[in-house]
């Protein structure tokens, strides 16, 4: 029962970066921009929110500065994809390359080359009703309770999330239709943007405390996967972060039982993601990618 | 439908008053001061050859493209239109040549896409609001459908909600009819009389003249970018139009006679096969087609006549059946064999059967690059000589060396005619051969296939056209959701019977 519950609570958490980083890149693709700059943005996002809230003391500027690197992060990735017309996959990558090698070199400068950096103070675990599935930190209620909702539902029933729908099918009919394309394109990437460096800041800011070098190990590009899982679905995406979240923390709790350890460990660290590979194979075929996917629109 | 009238009432203003709109790419001047002007309440047609400049001309008019020069006024009134925002602003309302809608949302979000008030969009509102204006102007639409799953004729009505739906007073509509059966066309023109009774101007395009004369009150002509002149549609004719259009008399041929049809070439017996999501497409079709004659297979769009063309052409496998060339089978041979066997293709998506970033001499010989070499390498001589030649058969503008993505419509016909002619085949499967080709070119392709049935080889003409059908056929197959619906004498055929066999009302 006790391992039921503990995978549970683990899974929940595990989930949360995920979900910011699937609604974000949800967002960026659903307006027709494959943003590859993810990995960097969330990698940013979690030193930059740190190296703020060290500073300051105060976990709150922490998050704001995650929120204003990643909506920078999101409108730098539009100026190159949307205004210069960029390759996206360049751009992405370009931009990923960049974050993470300024986190790097930003880190080296503030904290000097330290094997171990300070710890701060990070955001305590809620626990509603004392229930131990539940003792969660803020950011994951947010993510799940708001964040996924709220991004649905701004998706399906607001103009933006319309106009956003029409760019990424459809920028001729959209821009026919009066709407700014490319206005539609910055606001949907730095919205997204915001949500992927939130998403690395849950690590330093919450879940560790700290920041290690190669923090994000994978996670955006995990998110792509979950996208596309997810066929640009909030929901679907979820349940993808859910289902990568709770194989990833079987294999933790699997790592440590007996008799397993007789299976190499890093063949148990593979399996998340093997699960995912597993998963997209399956419900990755045939799927409808938004009809301006990787398109820049120029207006003939 | 009410006379066209020849004057506007004078002394009121002009709903559209362009003048001097220079528009050009490049070194091409596509508008070269160009003057129209559209009185309030008529249906104004623009005439002209691919190429002409109509569409840039509509594209001005509703800020997709911004003119290098020129002013235009609305009611009067000058405006200032740099993106279709201030164009809807200003009463303009369009319907594109390629529809502009987003596939996978519903009707009522593309009638308030780009116009929708507050941050939260009510599609409860929305869709009393497509009801509304439906029933306001007559034009039938279901606000819950998603626009993909419509009819080509449907999106054309949810384009024209969209415009009126935004309180356009003038709508510009880009060859509407290009893609409509005739009873469709019927509906349209029904449609657009009553919106000019109600003060409605239209500036309708079309290469239909049949169509120009039967609904528009005033004609403007574009040649080459210029006007070459505008005229009350009451004091003119055909043929007055499409001298204007090509600055020459143009011959309409008269109906070629066949009836010299010999042995059979084609032979489909029981053929099935799947549509692009895997369902049953074609059903069970059976037929003959021999030497010298043009057999034509009309239909609405999504009957089967697509797929019944890539299966002859080898691109799509069947699922049942047969259909023989001489000794060949054709359903699920690689196209390579079907050429080989004397099966020359002109397919429905002339983009896809050229190598656009090719020459035109490579993509005339692109079919039997085999025959143009020179132990493993290609022999450029030969195959300039060879396009040279072809050029000149075909007439074809172009030089050998320009790439063939710079070529307009029909001359990026005439390099497929000319690549599958010069192999002189037994059976000729058309597809849409005259699809978005203008008055002069229409007729020389028409003519080319003419001369390949009188050669005696057999042609299958698949097409949407019925104005071709009727002009060409020997014998007419109709298709209806997939199967064979009826089959008519090519000279005895009328509009109306077949327009109702490709509803799928009547039988033969
Ligand atoms: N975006 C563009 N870039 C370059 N050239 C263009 C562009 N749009 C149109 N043109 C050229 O301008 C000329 C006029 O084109 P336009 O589309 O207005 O002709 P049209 O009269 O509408 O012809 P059609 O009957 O084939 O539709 C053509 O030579 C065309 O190739
Ligand atoms: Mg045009």
């Amino acid at each position: 029962m006790t391992f039921l519950i503990d995978l549970v609570a683990a899974t929940l958490r595990n989930a949360t970066p995920l979900v910011y980083g699937t609604v974000g890149e949800t967002y960026a693709e659903r307006a027709g921009v494959l943003n590859l700059g993810i990995e960097g943005t969330m990698y940013a996002g979690a030193f930059f929110g740190f190296a703020a809230a060290h500073a300051s003391g105060s976990l709150t500027v922490g998050l704001l500065t995650a929120v204003a690197v990643g909506l920078a992060a999101g409108a730098l990735m539009a100026f190159l994809s949307v205004t210069v017309g960029t390759n996206q996959h360049v751009a992405g990558i370009g931009i990923t390359l960049l974050l993470v090698g300024v986190s790097e070199f930003s880190n080296r400068l503030v904290f000097g080359g330290a094997g171990t950096l300070p710890k701060i103070e990070s955001y305590a675990l809620l626990s509603p009703f004392g229930l131990r599935a539940l003792s969660q930190y803020a950011l994951t209620y947010v993510a799940f309770l708001a964040v996924a909702p709220l991004g649905w539902w701004v998706l399906a029933r607001t103009s933006l999330g319309l106009n956003i729908r029409a760019v990424g099918e459809n920028p001729e009919a959209a821009d026919a239709a009066g709407i700014d394309v490319a206005r539609t394109r910055y606001l949907a990437l730095m919205i997204g943007g915001a949500l992927m460096a939130i998403g690395g800041a849950f690590f330093t800011l919450a879940a560790l405390g700290s920041f290690t070098l190669g923090i994000i190990a994978g996670r955006g590009w995990v998110c792509i996967a979950l996208v596309i899982f997810g066929r640009w679905r909030i929901g679907r995406g979820v349940l993808g972060a859910l289902l990568f979240a709770a194989v990833y923390a079987l294999q933790l709790r699997l790592r440590i039982l007996p008799g397993w350890d007789a299976v190499p460990f890093e063949l148990l660290l593979a399996l998340p993601y093997l699960v995912v590979i597993a998963a997209l194979a399956l419900s990755g075929r045939n799927v409808d990618y938004p009809g301006a996917y990787l398109k820049p629109y120029r207006r003939a | 439908m009410t006379r066209p009238r020849a004057d506007p009432p004078a002394g009121t203003a002009h709903a559209i008053e362009a003048r001097g709109i220079v528009k050009r790419y490049g070194d091409l001047l596509a508008n070269d001061h160009v003057d129209l002007t559209v009185a309030r309440g008529d249906i104004h047609a623009l005439l002209g050859e691919n190429g002409a400049g109509k569409t840039t001309l509509m594209r001005v008019l509703y800020g997709l493209a911004v003119a290098d020069a020129g002013t235009v006024a609305v009611d009067g009134r000058r405006v200032e239109i740099r993106s279709p925002r201030d164009a809807i602003a200003a009463g303009i309302g369009m319907v594109t040549q390629h529809f502009s809608l987003v596939g996978p949302m519903s009707v009522a979000e593309n009638v308030v896409l780009g116009h929708t008030d507050g941050f939260r969009v009510d599609h409860a509102a929305a869709r009393r609001r497509v009801t509304e204006v439906s029933e306001r102007f007559g034009v039938p639409a279901d606000p819950a459908a998603i626009v993909a799953d419509l009819s080509v004729g449907q999106r054309q009505r949810v384009e024209i909600l969209k415009a009126l739906s935004r309180d356009c007073r003038v709508l510009v509509l880009d060859e509407p009819t290009a893609v409509l059966v005739p009873q469709e066309v019927d509906a349209l023109f029904a449609t657009l009389d009553r919106l000019r009774s109600g003060g409605m101007s239209v500036v309708f395009i079309s290469h239909k003249l049949r169509e120009v004369m039967a609904l528009t009150d005033r004609v403007t002509v574009l040649r080459g970018g210029r006007v070459a002149g505008t005229v009350a549609t009451a004091a003119t004719d055909e043929d007055a139009l499409a001298e204007m259009m090509v600055g020459r008399a143009a011959l309409r041929p008269a109906r070629p006679a066949g009836g010299r049809a010999g042995a059979p070439v084609l032979i489909v017996r029981g053929l099935s096969a799947a549509g692009r999501h895997g369902l049953p497409a074609l059903r069970e079709v059976s037929f003959e087609l021999r030497a010298g004659e043009i057999v034509a297979v009309a239909g609405v769009s999504g009957n089967g006549q697509t797929e019944l063309g890539e299966v002859l052409s080898g691109m799509r496998r069947a699922t049942a059946g047969s259909a023989r060339a001489g000794d060949t089978e054709l359903a699920d041979t690689p196209p390579d064999v079907v050429m080989r066997a004397g099966v020359g293709r002109i397919p429905e998506d002339r983009d896809a059967s050229v190598v656009g970033e090719f020459s035109v001499a490579y993509n005339l010989v692109l079919e039997q690059l085999n025959d143009f070499r020179r132990g493993t390498v290609l022999d450029e001589r030969r195959i300039r000589a060879r396009a040279q030649e072809l050029i000149e058969r075909f007439s074809i503008k172009a030089g050998p060396d320009d790439r063939v993505a710079t070529l307009s419509g029909g001359n990026v016909q005439k390099v497929l005619l000319a690549r599958v002619l010069a192999r002189d085949p037994q059976v000729l499967v058309v597809a849409q051969p005259t699809r978005g080709l203008d008055v002069g070119a229409t007729q020389y392709v028409r003519s080319q296939l003419v001369a390949q049935r009188d050669r005696g080889a057999g042609v299958l003409l698949i097409s949407e056209d019925l104005d071709e059908i009727l002009a060409l056929a020997d014998r007419i197959l109709v298709l209806y959701e997939g199967r064979v619906a009826g089959e008519v004498d090519g000279a005895a055929a009328d509009r109306q019977r077949l327009g109702l066999m490709m509803a799928g009302r009547a039988a033969a």
